[in-house]
């Protein structure tokens, strides 16, 4: 295989392992620029890949199973909504038990089920999926892929330019003084962690009945966890998120593909190179007041 | 509270009924205990629809979960040997949400602990008890070191102790992994034919074992246990009588009050940050050394049992006496879902219980306090204008 070529594959399958962290860090950020620490989404991802598949095995429809797992995230998100904003418990208490709860209960589900494989439809642009080097890996993919193109401009606008996005910067910044000019803290926070469980939902969905077509125990892997590095290695900003997306997708196709092309690198370290820059970019961006204020902090009525 | 008058105090009688209205719970208490009794109902419930609607028998499920922990002996002794560690994690968890820190690392700090004790396991030539010490020793401070990482990055830069504690934890498994595959640090000669290292270090001299702690009537005692237990009464003494532990609760409590009154909030909650991962060290450490297990170093050592841990002191709320019993619950579980899984259910059933169970104890005091929230806001709800909220800087 030449250069050209193995580059084409490296950077075809790290596209392909981006998008669905691309798809789950646009609803991660914007529920953390409204304050709240979601490490649910791992449980957004993992449950939305499972109906999404078992949803497409009883219609015969991958498309159905990918609303399907909007639908999954939504619901979770819901959940965390209520139990951490409305009810007030730990929001990090509310994350991993629902992460082991989907996880218990996907990897059980699968064990004793047979689900057919499906798997949506792959779309290619005619003229620039020819170019070399950049033309297979970005413009050959499934089709939801497509979508992200309009994702991200939408969450952009949303949280950056809209009155909504307005108020869910104040309420992750300063949730009192957001409360005393009358928004409804906990509610936008509610609605944030909605946003982030459909795309979520949709970056699960997409892994499962886009990329691999079938469900295997714990197939996010920690996926969602490598979201919450990427916006935190983003600094909270969404096209620097992306990127993040990119690198760690494309780290993530290295690791894969290095061993075959014959270059040893080590594993352990390209596995963890999410996490351990993430932690690097925290440490780097916290003291320059990139982090919402209120991050991660409860709201309560009265409280300071 | 309002002062009693002095002579009340001085009957006996009365003091007695006092202390007994201290263990009495209140109305709330009534209803907590009530909504998690449903609570606990409807999880059972959920569980059991969730095996008959794969096909699977509750009734052979249960039985299989009671013979494979409380039945026998030997369900009993695997059920003790699981809830050493599970303890020992929840109680460092304890100790650090007490001071208003949430670690969520436990996962992680538990292999750097086993990291660690196999490390000076392998490298030091020590007569047989000693080494044991010694290993258990420096798994603690593996695990409080790997905890104390994370305290100084919030000191030094306010990073997120929740976030760094849970990235913490995965690069702990790849540096855990990278130990045991690489021959130089870890696997001096345990390579197999191949040439292809074996992901586990070599197995620890028979002297860093821990022995039993004798047979009663044939249930095994093991050693862990009885640390595991001291760690709980000791940190539970230690937490309500001390003017330590008095300090700790304050920073939890109030850092703001704390700060005024002369603790030393950032250095006492980083320390307390240290100690949970210290405890959660001491857990991998004895998984390392423990009498049944391989002896090996793997990156499976840690098996869940961090964040087992962790949900039992959320089951416990943050009390390492209750965490005592809770941990029992959780080891019947772990060992009761092995044996449930060689009936052909699978163990991820159990994974499913346990969240679920999680759910039922943590829920009520909550929800009643939500419940009675909003019962009360019809008279108060107007916040209290004459103290005017200001932002803290950021105190904790």
């Amino acid at each position: 295989m030449s250069v050209l070529d193995s580059t084409t594959t490296i950077l075809a399958s790290g596209v392909r392992l981006t998008v669905p962290l691309a798809f789950a860090a646009c609803g991660e950020y914007v529920a953390e620029r409204a304050g709240t620490m979601n490490i649910s989404v791992e449980a957004m991802m993992l449950g939305a890949a499972f109906t999404s598949i078992a949803t497409a095995s009883a219609t015969g429809s991958a498309t159905v199973g990918l609303a399907a797992g909007v639908v999954t995230g939504l619901v979770l998100g819901f959940v965390h909504g209520n139990f951490s904003h409305r009810a007030q418990i730990n929001t990090f208490v509310v994350g991993l038990v629902l992460n082991a709860l989907v996880l218990g209960l996907t990897s059980y589900l699968i064990t004793t089920n047979e689900f057919v494989s499906h798997q949506v439809h792959m779309l290619s642009i005619p003229l620039l999926q020819d170019i070399p080097l950049i033309g297979k890996p970005l413009f050959s993919e499934r089709w939801p892929a497509f979508l992200l193109l309009a994702l991200i401009p939408l969450t952009w606008w949303l949280v950056e330019r809209s009155r909504w996005g307005l108020e869910l910067r104040a309420v992750g910044e300063n949730p009192q003084a957001a409360d005393v000019t009358g928004i409804k803290v906990n509610m936008r926070r509610r609605q944030a962690l909605l946003w982030c469980g459909a795309l979520a939902g949709l970056g699960g969905a997409y892994l499962a009945v886009g990329e691999v077509g079938s469900f295997n125990q714990n197939m996010t892997a920690g996926r969602g966890y490598i979201v919450i590095a990427a916006v935190i290695f983003g600094a909270w900003r969404l096209g620097r998120t992306m990127l993040g997306c990119l690198v760690f997708g494309l780290s993530d196709a290295m690791r894969l593909a290095l061993p075959a092309l014959g270059v040893t690198l080590n594993a352990q370290l390209l596995v963890a190179a999410p996490y351990l820059l993430a932690l690097l970019a925290m440490l780097l961006f916290t003291t320059q007041h990139r982090e919402p204020a209120a991050l991660g902090r409860p709201f309560e009525r009265g409280s300071t | 509270m309002s002062a009693a008058p002095l002579t009340k105090l001085t009957s006996g009688d009365d003091l007695a009924r006092r202390f007994l209205a201290r263990l009495r719970p209140g109305r709330d208490g009534w209803m907590t205990a009530g909504l998690t009794a449903v609570l606990i109902a409807v999880a059972a419930g959920a569980s059991a629809l969730l095996l008959l609607l794969t096909g699977g028998s509750p009734r052979a499920s249960a039985d299989a979960i009671w013979t494979g922990s409380l039945a026998d002996a030997t369900g009993w002794t695997t059920t003790l040997l699981n809830a050493a560690p599970l303890l020992l994690v929840a109680v460092g968890a304890c100790v650090c949400a007490s001071a208003g820190t949430f670690n969520i690392g436990q996962e992680g700090q538990v292999l750097i602990g086993g990291l660690a004790g196999a490390w000076v396991g392998l490298r030091l030539a020590m007569p047989g008890p000693m080494l044991v010490v010694v290993v258990l020793l420096a798994a603690a401070a593996g695990g409080g070191a790997w905890a104390a990482l994370s305290a100084v990055m919030l000191r030094l830069r306010g990073v997120n102790v929740p976030v760094s504690t849970l990235l913490m934890t995965f690069l702990a498994i790849q540096l855990v992994t990278f130990a045991v595959s690489t021959p130089w640090f870890l696997q001096e000669s345990a390579q197999g034919s191949s040439g292809i290292a074996d992901a586990a270090s070599n197995q620890l001299p028979a002297g860093a074992r821990l022995g039993g702690f004798g047979q009663y009537p044939s249930v095994q005692w093991n050693t862990g246990l009885f640390i595991a237990l001291v760690a709980a009464v000791g940190v539970a003494v230690v937490l309500t009588r001390s003017r330590w532990g008095f300090r700790v609760r304050m920073i939890g409590l109030n850092p703001l009050t704390a700060k005024h009154t002369g603790v030393r909030v950032a250095a006492l909650g980083g320390f307390t940050l240290a100690l949970s991962g210290a405890f959660a060290g001491l857990a991998g450490g004895l998984l390392l050394v423990s009498p049944v297990g391989t002896n090996r170093l793997q990156a499976g050592l840690s098996d869940n049992f961090g964040w087992d841990g962790l949900l039992v002191a959320l089951v416990a709320r943050n009390r390492p006496l209750v965490a005592i019993p809770v941990s029992l619950v959780f080891a019947v579980l772990r060992a009761g879902g092995d044996f449930l899984s060689a009936t052909g259910v699978p163990y991820y059933l159990v994974d499913v219980v346990k969240a679920l169970l999680v759910l039922a104890f943590v829920a009520p005091p909550v929800l009643i306090d939500l419940y009675s929230r909003r019962r009360g806001a019809t008279p108060q709800a107007a916040p209290d204008l004459s103290v005017v909220p200001t932002k803290v800087k950021a105190a904790a």
